[in-house]
């Protein structure tokens, strides 16, 4: 008898990966001025030049800003819950080692236990269902452990 | 080069007024201010207004007149009264007219702005994960800059106290109820840090500013009010913006820093001549912050300014006299001019219960909006 395992799949291409069972983010690096770029970018909006060059970005980083979104957005935001049922979610920057700032949403609304400075690690978790059943992942980064 | 005069200046009341569209709304300002000029709609040569959800401004000629006129419909999100001012203002400045309306009016839905990353050049995915939210921005650019700079909580309490407090004194505003501090510091949490009384709300309203040659300004007014600069920057690369899913290493200072710089060195005047000052509060930690961008203090500064009261009406620097966006709503359209509205009232001495004492002259308008544009305007009387 088979198990039926739920399927998944990436909110987006080119967004994460898995590098040694790690999650990474990717990005692009500018061949010409060195600057990172997160998502992945056909251009650079610095310099501006088309030497573009797909990098990871990394796998943990510090919480440079956080919020807590505490109401349901509206439309394009999905989710399976409904209004009533709106789960508060945290929203952050996260500044990696090259530097750059990726907003993530983050594993933790409790705003007691959000701090500018927090060491941060990325994780991919389902964020919504498809229709037809199919779990959809995105990336979130949480305290670490 | 042309000196600009404003001659006439209109509004439709900010707020809700279920029975009248936007347009409707618009061209009511309109009338207003030609009225206050004494200007007949077919003498004015050039316009240039805009609405993100009450339709094209140029509309507008259905219901004032289809004269011909050259009617240009300016979108530049919270900053479309800045850039339609800016518009106008260049014309005459350029000699290619000698009268000319700035107008901007909007009718929102309730509850908070609904954007699609389509229309910014961002993926899906930014919109179904949750990003899409205006509140995020300020809050998340709020928070890093409290932390920077030290500035508490109870600043942006009072910030929004004295919104709501100016609000009350000022007949054509949206929120006429003072809020106790308390009322604004226990309202729910929406976005730390950030809570539902220090939020403006999507509202309605209409705004008209009528331009002319100074040299013809006595047909129209007796009260002339100078444009001395009215400019609109841009965002340069590593700006922290509305709608970013990644910051630069590198940040770099925001475009009312440069549009602020810009206008003082146009109108030949420093932070420290000013009277009377709009800046754009979207929330109150927005004030906070654009009085620092806009050169009026240090960073951190604003923690003590405010808390001795230097901002309020009869304070060395009168910030949003008339309750700001957070009092009046944010009809995107209209509120960049409805700055401009409030600072020429208060220079010809018209403002009444929250008229700025001492007979002010010189007033600095700010507006910002997404993606990242800045609009300042310097008026003297």
């Amino acid at each position: 008898m088979s198990v039926n395992k739920k399927r998944q799949r990436k909110i987006a291409e080119n967004l994460f990966s898995e590098l040694h069972q790690t999650p990474v983010l990717l990005g692009s690096l500018c061949g010409a001025c060195d600057e990172h770029f997160f998502p992945r970018q056909d251009a650079c909006a610095k310099c501006p030049s088309e030497d573009m060059q797909d990098v990871v970005l990394g796998s943990s980083g510090q919480l440079w800003s956080w919020t807590v979104q505490h109401f349901p957005p509206k439309p394009p935001f999905r989710s399976n819950a409904s209004a009533e049922k709106f789960e508060a979610y945290g929203v952050g920057y996260i500044e990696l080692p090259c530097g750059l700032k990726v907003e993530s949403r983050l594993l933790e609304n409790n705003p007691e236990n959000l701090s500018i400075g927090d060491s941060m690690e990325l994780k991919i978790v389902p964020f919504f269902t498809d229709e037809d059943g199919c779990e959809v992942l995105s990336f979130a980064f949480q305290r670490a452990s | 080069m042309t000196d600009v005069a404003i001659v006439g200046i209109g509004l439709h009341n900010f707020g809700r007024t279920p029975n009248r569209s936007g347009l409707e709304q618009g061209a009511f300002a309109v009338r207003e201010a030609l009225a206050d000029a004494d200007m007949a709609w077919r003498d004015v040569q050039v316009a240039f207004g805009g609405s993100q959800d009450a339709g094209n401004a140029d509309s507008l000629c259905l219901k004032l007149g289809l004269t011909g006129l050259q009617f240009t419909n300016v979108s530049n999100g919270c900053a479309t009264g800045g850039s339609a001012l800016n518009a106008a203002f260049q014309c005459i400045k350029a000699g290619s007219a000698e009268t000319a309306l700035a107008v901007g009016f909007d009718k929102h839905a309730h509850g908070a702005f609904n954007a699609d990353p389509k229309d910014w050049g961002l993926p899906d995915w930014y919109g179904e994960a949750g990003y899409m939210l205006t509140t995020q921005f300020f809050a998340l650019k709020l928070q890093r800059y409290m932390h920077d700079h030290g500035i508490s909580s109870d600043t942006l309490v009072r910030v929004a106290e004295k919104a709501f407090r100016n609000g009350a004194l000022n007949e054509r505003a949206w929120r006429r109820k003072a809020l106790s501090y308390d009322e604004i510091a226990e309202s729910p949490m929406v976005n730390n840090p950030l809570r539902k009384y220090m939020f403006c709300s999507p509202a309605e309203g209409g705004a008209a500013i009528l331009l002319c040659d100074a040299r013809i300004a006595h047909k129209y007014t007796s009260k002339p009010i100078y444009l001395k600069a009215a400019v609109v920057r841009t965002r340069h690369y590593g700006t922290f913006e509305v709608f970013n899913p990644s910051l630069a290493a590198e940040q770099t200072p925001p475009p009312s820093v440069q549009a602020s710089k810009d206008a003082y060195e146009i109108a030949g005047v420093g932070p420290k001549d000013f009277d009377v000052l709009q800046l754009q509060d979207t929330e109150s930690g927005a004030e906070i912050m654009h009085m620092a961008e806009n050169g009026f203090c240090e960073h951190g500064e604003q923690e003590t300014l405010i808390k001795s009261g230097a901002t309020e009406i009869d304070g060395a620097m009168p910030v949003n006299t008339d309750g700001g966006c957070l009092a009046n709503g944010e009809p995107i359209g209209a509120s960049g001019l409805r700055q401009v509205y409030e600072v020429c009232l208060q220079l010809r001495g018209d403002a009444g219960s929250h008229q700025v004492p001492g007979n002010p002259s010189l007033g600095y308008t700010h507006v910002y909006g997404a993606p990242g544009v800045s609009g300042v305007n310097i008026l003297q009387r």
